[in-house]
């Protein structure tokens, strides 16, 4: 069933409409939700989602319970290649929770939230954005971890990066239904404008294995991966000094060592390299920029400390 | 007068951005005046270019008071403006989002640092600002209510209203907040316009700019009188939203008072021209911002008024 859960009337002619497709089956209850599309230029849900359904839709008799998809949360954003809102230059997943009263925006927001609200699990899935590719992996703040890890664990990702709460993110969807009892799990994974198929065929048997552990699910389900979980662990940010061409030498998800030479920036004009890019720590390599155009301060990789005193 | 430049930033394809600001006076950081840090903020950036020729005239008569130092920075963001952007180009990042900044971090987040660096620890900081949605504002000042500065403060602008903003998550990354965290005393001023030069809100924020640097001793000007200023709590104040959508017309004008009931302004199908929605007060008030946009969707702030 396809149902409309948030419509705004655009100025000319059209409605913003908001869409979720809810697929049930068997008695029970639970509910989980599979949300994507906030940043319109993220484009991995979008194929995890068709994934998701169209393979539930197969095999309806193994689901006892509720799957709802929401493809698009941002749909004008995607439909026109815009990260945020088109129109409002607004980053949405720093308008939640939104309000019924407010701007259309806000009121949409406030529409969503109400909507998943309730749900047993959300599953916010995010690709990073144009510029870096990032391992599969889960994000969560200090102080939902231990509600949310053992969710994280069952999904089939590489990583989990637990970092600091920052006040700017209590305006995103996953902290808002957090904080409101929903267990959400932020999924990046992938580059934006294109679709990683390794990377939603590893989430999609991550999804199913969540939907087994809930009891939702009596179907096959492959064997999941364990994360690497960022606790007790820092993360070393390799960022560029100098502005020109990013040309990595080394792979996404390779281990590196601290001073190694990851790769250089370049002048095309002066025929030069400008900065030669080291890395800043040992670790591995979980996100690498994709997009090559940079300027000073533009990120070109994470490194992912080993565990103090251990080794991988 | 000292031109200098405060930050650098090297392009790959572009000259280097510099952030330049103008000094005036010597020794204590008295006032920091900053002014487009979007592409599109062009009245914020004229009002600074006026306030550096006011303050031009002041230092040559020696009427800057001894031990004070004032900083305009008319604009920070001009690799978007002339390419036409609101945002940072490349990532689409708002400099005013990044504050207090990270020297080591992304490249807008260090252009904030370096900005701040240069800004921080002056007595008060005044920041020509602009609303995200186009609209025509009665000219006012803003303040965050962080507790930090007295909102009586704002009395010394001499403008219409001064009204207290309690901050939200989102606020905390601008350079208004920051600034108080700071122990700067912070300001926004509001001239009206963004995209659009609107001479007389000009006048009127240097004027109150002006005014207020009078007040606070750190200069001399004749300016005239302003007004005896009403402070509210932006949460009193009134916003009215379109319940349509398709063409907008405003039916009366920023600063006018209206009474309860009282049509503001109409909206029309976007065809076949049938009036579809009467926009009507639901208090009585002065109207301080309107919407203007020939076309306007569902659940827009169209009208804001102080009751
Ligand atoms: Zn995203």
């Amino acid at each position: 069933m396809i149902e409309t859960i948030a419509s705004a009337a655009l100025a000319v002619n059209e409605n913003l409409n908001i869409q979720k497709r809810r697929i049930k089956n068997g008695s029970s209850k639970k509910r989980l939700s599979l949300v994507t599309g906030t940043h319109g230029d993220e484009l991995e849900g979008q194929y995890l989602a068709y994934m998701i359904g169209s393979y539930i839709d197969e095999h309806i008799e193994c689901l006892n319970g509720i799957v709802d998809i929401y493809p698009a949360l941002n749909p004008m954003g995607i439909d026109s290649l815009t990260r945020g809102v088109p129109m409002f230059d607004l980053d949405m997943n720093r308008v939640f929770p939104g309000s019924k009263d407010g701007t259309m925006i806000e009121m949409l927001c406030s529409m969503i939230i109400d909507d998943i609200s309730g749900s047993d699990v959300c599953v916010d899935v995010h690709s990073s954005n144009i510029f870096l590719k990032e391992i599969p992996q889960i994000r969560m703040s200090v102080p939902t971890a231990p509600a949310l890890l053992p969710y994280a664990k069952m999904m089939n990702v590489d990583l989990v990066w637990i970092h600091e709460s920052a006040t700017v993110l209590e305006s995103t969807l996953a902290h808002t239904l957090n904080t409101r009892g929903t267990k959400t799990i932020v999924v990046e994974m992938g580059v934006g404008m294109r679709i990683t198929k390794e990377y939603c065929d590893q989430l999609f048997d991550g999804i199913l294995n969540l939907l087994k552990e809930l009891g939702m699910w009596s179907g096959e389900t492959a064997p999941v991966r364990e994360p690497i979980v960022s606790e007790g662990r820092e993360v070393g940010f390799v960022n560029s000094d100098a502005a020109g061409i990013f040309v990595p030498c080394v792979s996404f998800g390779d281990t590196v060592e601290k001073g190694d030479h990851i790769g250089d920036v370049v002048d095309p004009l002066s025929s030069k390299t400008v900065e030669t890019v080291e890395a800043v720590c040992d670790g591995l390599v979980f996100t690498l920029r994709e997009y090559p155009v940079v300027y000073g301060g533009s990120l070109l990789a994470r490194i992912l400390k080993p565990a103090a005193g251990g080794t991988e | 007068m000292k031109k200098q430049i405060l930050y650098s930033l090297k392009s790959p394809y572009r000259e280097q951005l510099d952030v330049i600001g103008f000094r005036f006076g010597h020794g204590k950081k008295s006032a920091a005046i900053v002014g487009a840090m979007r592409g599109n903020e062009v009245q914020q950036m004229y009002v600074c270019s006026r306030m550096i020729q006011e303050l031009k005239k002041i230092e040559a008569k020696g009427l800057i008071a001894e031990d004070t130092e004032i900083m305009v920075i008319p604009c920070v963001n001009y690799y978007s403006m002339n390419i036409g952007k609101r945002f940072w180009a490349m990532d689409n990042t708002d400099i005013n989002r990044m504050f207090p900044g990270y020297s080591l971090g992304e490249t807008t987040q260090r252009i904030a640092d370096g900005l701040f660096s240069k800004i921080q620890g002056y007595e008060c900081g005044i920041q020509l600002a602009s609303f995200y949605q186009q609209g025509n504002f009665l000219p006012h000042v803003k303040m965050m209510d962080t507790g930090f500065a007295s909102p009586e403060l704002m009395k010394d602008f001499g403008l219409q209203f001064g009204i207290l903003r309690k901050p939200r998550p989102y606020d905390t990354t601008t350079l208004n907040y920051n600034w108080q965290i700071w122990e700067t005393k912070a300001f926004s001023v509001y001239a009206n316009a963004t995209d659009v030069i609107d001479e007389n809100a000009a006048d009127e924020a240097v004027y109150a700019i002006l005014r207020f640097l009078d007040k606070h001793d750190m200069i001399s000007a004749n300016t005239p009188p302003g007004y005896i200023t009403k402070l509210i709590d932006e949460s009193k104040t009134k916003q009215i939203r379109s319940e349509a959508s398709g063409i907008f017309k405003s039916s009366i004008e920023i600063g006018k008072r209206v009474e309860r009931g009282d049509v503001l302004g109409i909206i029309s199908d976007p065809f076949d021209g049938e009036i579809i929605s009467e926009i009507r007060s639901t208090v009585s008030g002065t109207v301080y911002f309107e919407y203007c946009s020939p076309l306007i969707n569902s659940n827009t702030v169209c009208f804001k008024i102080i009751k």
